[in-house]
């Protein structure tokens, strides 16, 4: 099984045998099922089924990815046999099949990923980065598997509850990781760049964190059915354009990390202030977090969360700290540069199309394409900030460290956009809070 | 002089079309967006005067940030940036298209061999061959002969550079298309006095000309409630501190309104049957419109908003809690009347009356203390939740003569606990306040008749000689007091009751503070505990002759009863509405919105998806083939250099000169 063929202009014969395969199911569901399904979802049918054929002919590992994933679904979705209960006490089920188990696998072969690619990195080994690829495509199995299988396991609950996972912020944090994941795969492949995983898969693990958390501190893997407002087929578009654009965004920003690993400083500074001022962030973050209890319940959880931020700033610290300093370990700027590009401007095509059909839905469900709600500005803050971003690089040719800390930068705007908003500020999009 | 002058305008032209200066507003842009997700947009403003003081509330009305987004200043950057983007794309646009029709067939040999990516080779090539190859990998060509060469301009992708022009562009047109949705006519008007926000609570129909728009507005959107049968034919646009009424061109009924929920109790469906008549009746359209699912009628949109009560017929009992009587009160939900209890006189502020509530009654999930227990909860994504309807409610405000307000809420329907029935009632003093139950006993008719008659008696002095009586005498009987105790006992009961129709427990606990020592507290509070307890019984046997044993003997009741009315002491006013029917009449809340900017927006939209698409993935691709006796050069220039360009320079090179040693020549790039 190769995991790093590129995109190539010539189809083999793999090729039109996947495009059969998926014809075929698609001309399977449309016989079975073409009864139920209205203009917009034959629609949505017809172009999915094209959306996949072009995705396997461009990127080939696709080819079996999507139907094992497929594969793995339909023995989740028989072996449930229409009876949410046989989820607990089917073998299959109960270890693997069933929604929920596949994302426990997803999230342990996330981190198993990341040890493993930090591992390669340091030791400059091959067969570590190599094993750590191949997690990291188990885990984008499990990950999609357990979206096809929650879909299922949503209409077991109830025939009007029933709908595509991606309704509220856990089902949203699990697309995060399979989109994140992918996009990195395809990267790492063609430009055979593995040890950049190392990076890419903090991020990823960070996310798997906090679906733990959210799992078992929140019970927020509970299916809910869908509030009014959320009924609507815009959501199976809306939703996952926006993941590729926030996915992209998150991976540039960790590439940026890496290049600022690999380049040193054009001018050597001194850094002894920097580690003094990651230290004492550190300290000072640590305090609050643990001191935070005594505050009092307004504002205890505020200082938790500027401690989780003087926690990031006292990392960002360190790696300032440490300009060049993994030169040996990563592939060269240029390269990572190059990526991150790539990841910001196809992440930017997505956040714009992304946005562009939220403003139709908007038109559909609050009566204006555009209503300054937070999300919605948060959203073209987000939009500008990767629109100045692009400007500085195409147009005045920037390059390098303040590019680099740019896209840093703006994974904290794309993260307050994704999550802070919906904890801090009220507003239309509030069925997506915490 | 002459030069000054003229160069003033152009360098006002550089810097309004300088990319720097666009830069400048988009980031402008961000950060004046942030304001207005910090700050709350559009609220009440007396919600903004609480949270700043007086002072600052002037200050950022001033700066308009209470509507960020319709500000002078905030559309003042929109209009830069409008400007900017325009002039960037007059600027660059025609040097863009001569670059798209151009094949730069005029390149000399020495200007191929600056370019980075080239290569001479000894080797001839005959034209044929040439053409052949760019065809089959899509390039467009045009030859020029020379004296003793042909050159061969080829290009590929041309529609990199109208991306550009299609992004900027559509920046510009959804700008126009927002512009011409936006409320800028308005504010204008405003700002001249043409038109005036009315701030007053009026019927709409008195609402003078200056607050009123025509139904030709070309652009509004407006909110208004409907009852279920009621009708209207204007909506409210909220303008700062006041509103206008938008006029509709049509009139809008509401016929229905329908609310359902999923088993778990969150809300599924709300629809509204709606008719559109025009201004002489006519029937213009109708049907069911809901969330996400508008209706246009005339260009405009009718979409469901919210709902709510919309005046619901009640049936209220009056209970004067003095007394211990009711008398029946036939109203509304949603309005208001005087109600006279006693000598007090009050306003009655009826709110929502709503059918159900549901009601999360605990029993959550058992403690996940080991990991297996936690697994299990992980793995289930159906959990159960112990819901239950509680019924339907009432709340409404009692405001006595010095203006202040209590709110209550009461339950209709009997709510079992442990085996007793209650009927519930809320109150509360502060609107940020959590409800204080109060739980009124019921009898056996599920009724709190009884409860209300034992505490008119317990709290009618005149009747306490004759409870305490009657205490001691049972309390002698069953051989509990001695002869002898006996009148000491029907004071210490006479004590008590006095001291509980004075103000309930709390009364009783303060004289316990004041008189007895500490160390006897507890054992003197627990026989007077006792002592109440009996005497409460005894005053209910008193109500009830026939079964006054069984009375007696009931416990639970009188325990309670001492409860609910010791907590009415607590209840803000003498009287109890009891909640007993209703006939339920919805509301349903429409948004209507006429914008014509929207398939302006849209377009930009699309134009913005294609520019974008274009500038990223298509790569402009020229390539130069120079045909000569001596040899051949090829060169190759990119409108951007990857590793893509390097691939297809060597596709090239290796394809049509493959004795050249390719890479050789080309430098690093």
């Amino acid at each position: 099984m190769s995991f790093t063929s590129g995109p190539s202009s010539r189809l083999s014969r793999a090729d039109y045998g996947f495009a059969a395969l998926i014809i075929a199911a698609a001309l399977f569901t449309f016989q079975r099922y073409g009864s139920f399904l209205d203009y917009y979802e034959q629609g949505i049918l017809l172009g999915s089924a094209a959306g996949l054929v072009w995705l396997g002919w461009f990127w080939k590992p696709m080819r079996w990815f999507m139907p094992l994933c497929g594969l793995l679904a339909l023995a989740g979705i028989g072996l449930y046999d229409g009876t949410l209960a046989n989820g607990s006490s089917r073998f299959w089920l109960k270890y693997a099949l069933s929604s929920q188990s596949a994302v426990m696998w997803m999230c342990v072969l996330f981190f198993l990923a990341t040890l493993l690619y930090w591992g390669g990195l340091l030791r400059k080994s091959a067969t570590l980065l190599g094993l750590a690829s191949g997690l990291t495509w188990a885990a984008a199995v499990a990950a999609l598997t357990s979206k096809l299988v929650r879909w299922y396991e949503s209409y077991l609950i109830g025939a009007d509850v029933g709908h595509i996972p991606v309704s509220n912020l856990y089902e949203v944090f699990i697309l995060f990781c399979l989109i994140t994941a992918l996009m990195y795969l395809y990267y790492e492949a063609r430009y055979a760049a593995r040890a950049v995983g190392a990076f890419v898969l903090l991020i990823i693990s960070a996310a798997v964190a906090f679906i733990i958390w959210y799992t078992f501190d929140r019970q927020a893997h509970e299916i809910q059915p869908l509030i009014p407002a959320l009924q609507s087929w815009w959501m199976k578009i809306h939703v996952p354009a926006n993941f590729v654009g926030y996915g992209a965004f998150a991976m540039a920003a960790m590439l940026g990390v890496a290049w600022l690993l690999v380049e040193p400083e054009e001018q050597a500074t001194a850094k002894r202030p920097l580690w003094l001022a990651a230290g004492c962030v550190l300290l000072l973050s640590l305090g609050l977090h643990l001191g935070a209890a005594q505050l009092g319940d307004t504002w205890a959880p505020r200082a938790v969360f500027t401690a989780k931020f003087g926690y990031c700033a006292a990392l960002l610290c360190i790696v300032a700290a440490n300009r060049g300093r993994l030169a040996a370990y990563l592939p060269s700027g240029a390269v990572l540069d190059e990526i991150s590009y790539k990841a910001i401007a196809v992440g930017f095509l997505f956040f714009t199309i992304a946005t562009i059909l939220g403003a139709m839905w908007a038109a559909d469900a609050w009566g204006g394409y555009w209503s300054w709600d937070p999300k919605e500005t948060w959203a073209l803050i987000v939009w500008l900030n990767y629109a100045v971003w692009l400007h500085m690089r195409l147009v005045k040719g920037w390059r390098g460290a303040v590019l680099a800390w740019w896209s840093v930068a703006g994974l904290f705007v794309t993260t307050f956009a994704f999550i802070g908003v919906n904890m801090f500020l009220s507003g239309l999009h509030s069925y997506g809070g915490l | 002089m002459n030069r000054i002058q003229s160069s003033l305008p152009r360098a006002l032209f550089e810097l309004l079309s300088s990319m720097r200066f666009a830069i400048s507003l988009l980031t402008v842009l961000a950060i004046a967006s942030v304001i207005g997700t910090v700050l709350k947009q559009n609220e009440p403003y007396n919600n903004y005067r609480i949270e700043f003081g007086e002072f600052w509330f002037g200050q950022f009305e001033a700066l308009g940030l209470y509507d960020v987004y319709h500000s002078s200043w905030f559309l003042l950057i929109l209009a830069f940036l409008v400007l900017s983007t325009s002039l960037c794309i007059w600027r660059h646009v025609p040097g863009m298209l001569r670059e798209i029709r151009s094949y730069r067939e005029r390149a000399t040999l020495s200007s191929l061999t600056r370019i980075s990516h080239h290569v001479q080779s000894s080797q001839r090539l005959d034209e044929a061959t040439v053409t052949a190859h760019l065809a089959q990998h899509g390039y467009r060509w045009r030859i020029r002969q020379g004296d003793d060469f042909t050159l061969i301009a080829a290009k590929k992708g041309s529609f990199q550079k109208l991306g550009y022009l299609f992004a900027h562009a559509a920046i510009v047109v959804i700008c126009i298309g927002g512009l011409m949705d936006g409320n800028l006519p308005l504010k204008i008007a405003e700002v001249f006095d043409i038109k005036q926000p009315e701030t007053r609570d009026i019927p709409q129909s008195q609402v003078p000309p200056p607050s009123r728009l025509t139904s030709d507005n070309l652009s509004f959107r407006g909110n208004v409630t409907l009852s279920e049968g009621s009708s209207a034919d204007v909506v409210f646009l909220n303008a700062g501190q006041g509103y206008f009424v938008q006029e509709l061109p049509f009139l809008l009924k509401l016929k229905q309104f329908h609310i359902e929920h999923y088993s778990t109790g969150q809300p599924k469906r709300f629809a509204s049957d709606i008719e559109v008549f025009d201004h002489s009746g006519k029937l213009l359209a109708g049907g069911t419109i809901e969330v996400n699912k508008p209706l246009i009628v005339e260009g405009v949109a009718i979409y469901q908003s919210s709902f709510g009560d919309g005046g619901s017929g009640l049936e209220l009992q009056v209970w004067d809690l003095a007394r211990g009587a009711a008398a029946p009160l036939a109203t509304r939900s949603q309005s208001q009347q005087p109600l006279v209890i006693g000598q007090q006189r009050f306003q009655l502020e009826l709110g929502d009356f709503r059918p159900f509530n549901i009601e999360n009654m605990g029993g959550e999930p058992p403690p996940a203390d080991t990991l297996q227990s936690a697994m299990a909860v992980a793995q289930n994504v159906k959990a159960e939740h112990n819901l239950k309807n509680i019924g339907p409610s009432i709340t409404f405000k009692l405001r006595d003569d010095t203006g202040q307000a209590v709110e209550y809420q009461n339950y209709m329907a009997p709510w079992q606990d442990d085996g007793a029935w209650y009927l519930l009632s809320g109150m509360r003093r502060e609107v940020s306040a959590p409800m204080t139950f109060t739980r009124i006993p019921l009898d056996k008719d599920l009724k709190p008749d009884t409860f209300m008659r034992l505490r008119a008696v317990l709290l009618d002095g005149a009747r306490h000689a004759e409870i305490a009586e009657l205490t001691a005498a049972q309390a002698f009987a069953a051989g509990g007091v001695s002869a002898g105790g006996r009148e000491q006992f029907k004071q210490i009961t006479l004590g008590v009751l006095g001291q509980f129709a004075r103000g309930g427990l709390p009364e009783i606990d303060r004289f316990l503070k004041e008189q007895v020592p500490e160390d006897q507290r507890p054992l003197v509070a627990q026989t007077y505990l006792k002592v109440l307890q009996g005497a409460v019984g005894v005053a209910r046997g008193m109500l009830d002759p026939a079964r006054a044993a069984e009375a007696a003997s009931d416990v639970r009741f009188t325990t309670d009863a001492i409860v609910a009315a010791s907590n009415f002491f607590e209840y803000g006013s003498p009287v109890y509405l009891q909640l007993a029917g209703f006939e339920e009449v919805k509301s349903s809340g429409f948004q209507l919105t006429r914008s014509p900017g929207k398939n302006v927006v849209y377009l930009g939209s699309l134009l913005l998806v294609i520019g974008i698409f274009c500038m990223f993935y298509i790569r402009e691709n020229r390539l130069w083939i120079r045909l000569a006796a001596t040899g051949s050069v090829l060169a190759m220039t990119s409108n951007r250099r990857t590793a893509e360009l390097d691939r297809e320079f060597t596709l090239h090179s290796t394809t049509l000169l493959p004795a050249s040693g390719t890479q050789t020549d080309k430098e690093s790039a």
